[in-house]
């Protein structure tokens, strides 16, 4: 049992190499959210007027900001917001596009229609412009952030579920379920959902790191998670422009990690898709 | 053809139409409007003198007529009146178009001359080092936010300049011009350039295991010749789809890029809009913002059947 545990990880270290390093990346910053309180050395919300702007030493590892708080302590807490707010965006809008186009392409005729269309007007909007008119309009928190984020990736997510479902209807365990007796609902439920997982998998984990970098732009724009959240777009705009030239370090590392996370997720889409969805590969 | 052209015009018209519809209702889903903003900023509490602002910006009308009011202007070219700095709408957007068009201009033309050859390179030599490092290089270009990016090289510009680039409307010198445009646009553009160099290595180890590249290379065709002549012109169809969709996108990166570089382009202009709750303007900026990207939409389908004589629309 053991082994063969490790002869899959083997396996599979072999196959995706670049894969199983996007997995490692993501969960060091998942282990780093869930323990944050624990791995921070310091407290990301005391603040130190001495310690103000100090650069990066051996107390403040990556320096302090401003109001003399850590910017690794920070980092490690945003890691928290960031992740929450892309999973959870990534969940919303995917369960959503994923019923839609289910429905949509099961149930077909007029309702089709209207589904396409209005994902044709959603589609004709850039995913960062329809974010901040809709965090705009409902005012900014952590949630309206995550439904600002989640509602542009439900048409795309809508449209590819649909294909599939179209082209799984004609198949024969399809026609075989239901000659078996079984109501419309129940096949599309138990039969056909199911077979539109892979794609749906390998659809969120890319989206996983596109939502991410939206947060980081909302934030950065001081439209997206409000204080005292300490989330990575955030801790950009509050040091954005006068820090360049006096403290780089609070430029450099929140960067860093944004870039870093959606890197892993990047990579481990990748190789979902090469395993999962081998039509997918583009 | 032109069937297909006068279905397509007809549903850019609708879509469009939904575009203004759902925008309208999403401005005014919260209460909250620009007297209210203004009233609580500044400390007044005049209900007279709100009450007054309010029917002057036509807030206390219903939705439909408010609707009919914009719409109507609109078809006739008179977008209203900023709410904040009370001059028209059209004449605050139109100057700011070009500045953000060049610059998008600039960061396609970039994203195109780095990506496609970079990416041909990488097919050629794949599974090679070269590609290797190629293939991380691009994934690491789809993983940094741009404005990221445009930070960190104000950061080098001040290290090496000693200052960083300040827009002007007339540069002076041809060096001042690419700092303050073409060095932005770079930045924007690099995503783009990475997701064209991904499309461009993948479609051209396709087209590169067809039997008709078997064909010219076994007629004694040059490597150089395969690679150009048959391989790239074949490859080029996905990455002209990509470069349709990178313009939605694009204009994403324009919005941080631009306030990143203080650039006064109508990208950065939108959030500045929609920070005052400037009805007026959000709502033309994001109906030119759709017409741009349909309008792009339907030019890449056509550009598809010259660039592949097999597609045949409306048939």
């Amino acid at each position: 049992m053991n082994t063969g545990w490790w002869s899959d990880l083997r396996y599979l270290m072999r196959r995706y190499p670049l894969g199983v390093g996007g997995a490692v990346i993501m969960t060091v910053f998942v282990l780093a959210a869930m323990f944050a309180s624990v791995v921070a050395p310091l407290d990301p919300f005391s603040t130190n007027a001495r310690a103000s702007l100090a650069p990066p030493g051996s107390k403040y590892l990556m320096g302090a900001d401003m109001m003399g708080r850590d910017v690794l302590s920070r980092l490690i807490h945003g890691a928290r917001i960031s992740l929450a707010v892309a999973l959870g965006a990534t969940a919303l809008g995917s369960g959503f596009g994923a019923a839609l186009g289910l429905a949509s392409g099961y149930i077909g005729g007029w309702f089709d229609l209207i589904v396409q269309r209005l994902a044709e007007i959603m589609q004709s909007l850039p995913l960062l412009v329809m974010a901040l008119v809709i965090t705009a309009s409902l005012g900014p928190s952590l949630g309206n952030t995550i439904i600002a984020i989640a509602i542009p990736l439900i048409p795309n997510v809508a449209r590819v579920i649909r294909s599939n479902v179209l082209s799984l209807r004609e198949l024969p365990f399809v026609e075989a379920a239901k000659a078996t007796g079984m109501s419309e609902w129940r096949v599309a439920i138990v039969h056909v959902l199911p077979n539109t997982l892979a794609p749906l998998i390998v659809l969120a984990t890319a989206q996983l790191g596109s939502t991410i970098l939206t947060e980081a732009s909302l934030s950065f724009l001081g439209l997206g998670v409000p204080e005292p959240y300490p989330s990575w777009g955030r801790m950009l705009s509050e040091s954005a422009a006068e820090y360049v030239r006096t403290a780089p370090w609070l430029v450099i590392f929140p960067g860093l990690a944004i870039s870093l996370v959606v890197f892993g997720s990047n990579l481990l889409g990748d190789a979902l898709r090469d395993a999962l969805d081998p039509r997918q590969r583009d | 053809m032109l069937s297909y052209l006068i279905r397509r015009l007809l549903l850019m018209v609708f879509t469009l139409f939904g575009v203004s519809i759902a925008i309208f209702l999403l401005l005014r889903i919260v209460p909250g409007n620009i007297a209210d903003i203004l009233f609580d900023s500044a400390g007044m509490i005049d209900p007279a003198e709100k009450q007054k602002i309010v029917s002057d910006l036509g807030l206390d009308l219903s939705l439909p007529v408010q609707y009919a009011h914009w719409i109507g202007g609109l078809l006739h070219g008179d977008l209203g009146y900023s709410y904040v700095s009370e001059k028209p709408v059209l004449d605050e957007i139109l100057p700011r178009i070009p500045i953000t068009g060049r610059l998008a201009a600039l960061a396609l033309l970039f994203a195109v001359c780095t990506g496609v050859p970079l990416g041909v390179i990488s097919a050629v030599q794949q599974n090679t080092w070269l590609d290797y490092a190629l293939r991380l290089f691009s994934l690491s270009g789809l993983s940094m936010p741009s404005f990221w990016l445009g930070l960190l090289i104000l950061m080098a510009f001040v290290h090496y300049f000693g200052t960083i680039p300040i827009y002007d409307r007339a540069p002076a010198t041809f060096w001042a011009w690419v700092a303050m445009l073409g060095v932005p646009a770079a930045a924007v553009g690099f995503r783009s350039s990475a997701l064209i160099m991904r499309l461009t290595r993948s479609s051209m180890l396709e087209v590169l295991r067809q039997d008709y590249v078997r064909t010219a290379r076994s007629k004694g065709l040059s490597e150089a010749g395969v690679t150009f002549d048959h391989a790239l012109r074949n490859a080029m169809l996905p990455v002209i789809t990509v470069i349709g969709v990178e313009t939605a996108f694009l204009f994403g990166g324009l919005i941080v890029t631009e306030t990143v570089f203080n650039i006064p382009g109508v990208a950065r202009f939108l959030v500045e809009a929609i920070r005052w709750r400037d009805y007026p303007m959000v709502q033309n900026l994001v109906m030119f913002i759709a017409f741009v990207v349909v309008t792009v939409n339907l030019i890449v389908d056509i550009l598809y059947m010259f660039v592949d004589p097999r597609i045949r629309y409306g048939q």
